[in-house]
């Protein structure tokens, strides 16, 4: 149950980092730690103890095998990972060529 | 197992806390590298290869993109001592977070014990595998024969990202 | 974006083959070995990835690469689409039927319709990869002139 705690903690860590930072690289790398700890949790879920990895040898006798399918969920998960935070990353350099600045309230305060 | 577990993710904690905290932005994202590698070693620990080789090659793609992104601009974050609304929100978020740890502790700890394998899920999907999509690797027979509407949604994702991407960077319009 | 010396250009031209090769295998063998579809076409984006940050980037020459890489991408999605549609048309009438024969589970060509959804999803990610890289490669160069 310890992992599991650490595993929520550093997601907490992630939202901390999200509220209270100006800077909008901070930002973006806060939240890419927050779907890293989401998905170290849902990979500690589905393991079994004393279990191999999912390739079934067809000749050989039965195993015990780790779940499968919490490992389907992250894997589909990364890759929207990844695309989530290319777009944010445009978003911001876009920004950056128009106000020069990354500090989120300066952008606020300015007009056009 | 779970010693080994618990001393990587003491590390990515401390690795996400000091990319929070850097002055200098390039520190801050080679931190954020941090945590994506130690995830890659717990997934090899978890007996997850696949996930180990996909997040590997992401997390790389991901700092350079974050790399290009930093080295065009000043790489320093102007430090401010907060005033009163800021130490508000410091406090607001210490508390919120207190909060949802005592809840996450009171929900876990009806969970079953760490790597006893009681999904009810996993005997469907492991028994008979073999004979009804043919292929050897669980994993992949998972996502694209029991599951094939998810990758759909995440194929059609990625592609309405490249597309939003393409839009945002554009200055000339086409001839 | 100028290039780099010359110790990594040749190391790079060496080298940039072998990992496409690495790739392709990860794709093809995706269901006999871990891996599949997503971690080969990332891989193989890897390898153009870094043929670009080597040799730096002419402006002219990457645009029209960026038209063929959004189109390889497009025509990918449409062939599994249709790929999935042929289980409707095929026998049984079920969306995403595998209906293909399988062979014998380890062999090469055994699995049905994997093999086939597992290298054009692998082509459709490392083309969107790409994309996202030479649309930035090319905004910066756009503004550096």
């Amino acid at each position: 149950m310890t992992a599991y705690i650490l595993c929520f903690i550093l997601f907490l860590a992630g939202l901390y980092g999200v509220i209270t930072r100006r800077n909008l690289i901070k930002i973006a790398i806060s939240l890419s730690v927050m779907e890293f700890s989401m998905f170290l949790l849902f990979a500690l879920i589905g393991y079994t103890d004393g279990g191999v990895a999912p390739i079934v040898d067809p000749t050989g006798p039965a195993k015990v095998y780790v779940d499968p399918l919490p490992q389907a969920l992250v894997l589909t998960a990364i890759v929207i990972g990844l695309a989530t935070t290319a777009m944010l990353m445009a978003t911001i350099i876009r920004l950056y060529r128009k106000y020069g600045t990354f500090d989120i309230r300066e952008i606020k305060n300015l007009k056009g | 197992m779970e010693t080994a577990i618990c001393i990587i993710a003491g590390l990515m904690i401390t690795g996400a806390l000091y990319a929070i905290h850097a002055k200098d932005l390039l520190s801050a994202v080679i931190a954020c590298g941090i945590v994506g590698y130690g995830l890659v070693i717990c997934f090899l620990l978890l007996k997850a290869p696949d996930l180990a080789i996909v997040q590997i090659v992401v997390e790389t793609i991901t700092l350079i993109i974050m790399v290009a992104v930093v080295l065009d601009s000043s790489r320093e974050e102007h430090f401010v001592k907060p005033d009163r609304k800021g130490y508000m929100s410091m406090a607001a978020a210490v508390v919120m977070t207190a909060v949802l740890l005592y809840f996450f502790i009171l929900s876990v700890a009806m969970l079953d014990p760490f790597g006893s394998g009681s999904l009810r899920m996993a005997s469907q999907y492991i028994n008979g595998a073999v004979e009804l999509t043919g292929s050897v690797n669980l994993v992949t027979g998972v996502v694209f024969d029991f599951r094939g509407y998810d990758t759909l949604g995440e194929a059609t994702v990625l592609v309405t990202a490249v597309l939003g991407v393409i839009t945002i960077l554009r200055i000339k319009g086409r001839r | 974006m100028k290039g780099m010396t010359i110790i990594v250009k040749k190391t790079t031209r060496l080298i940039s083959g072998l990992v496409f090769l690495y790739g392709i295998y990860i794709i093809t063998h995706g269901h006999l070995t871990p891996g599949g579809g997503f971690a080969g076409g990332v891989i193989i984006a890897g390898s153009f990835i870094l043929l670009i940050l080597a040799f730096g980037s002419d402006f002219p020459g990457l645009a029209r690469e960026e038209a063929g890489s959004t189109l390889y991408e497009n025509l990918a999605i449409l062939i599994v689409v249709f790929l999935a549609v042929s289980g409707l048309l095929a026998a049984g009438r079920i969306f995403f039927l595998n209906w293909i024969p399988k062979g014998t589970p380890g062999e090469l060509v055994s699995a049905g319709i994997i093999p086939l959804y597992n290298i054009f999803v692998g082509i459709e990610v490392a083309a969107s990869v790409l994309t996202i890289f030479l649309a930035l490669v090319i905004f910066k160069e756009e503004l550096a002139e």
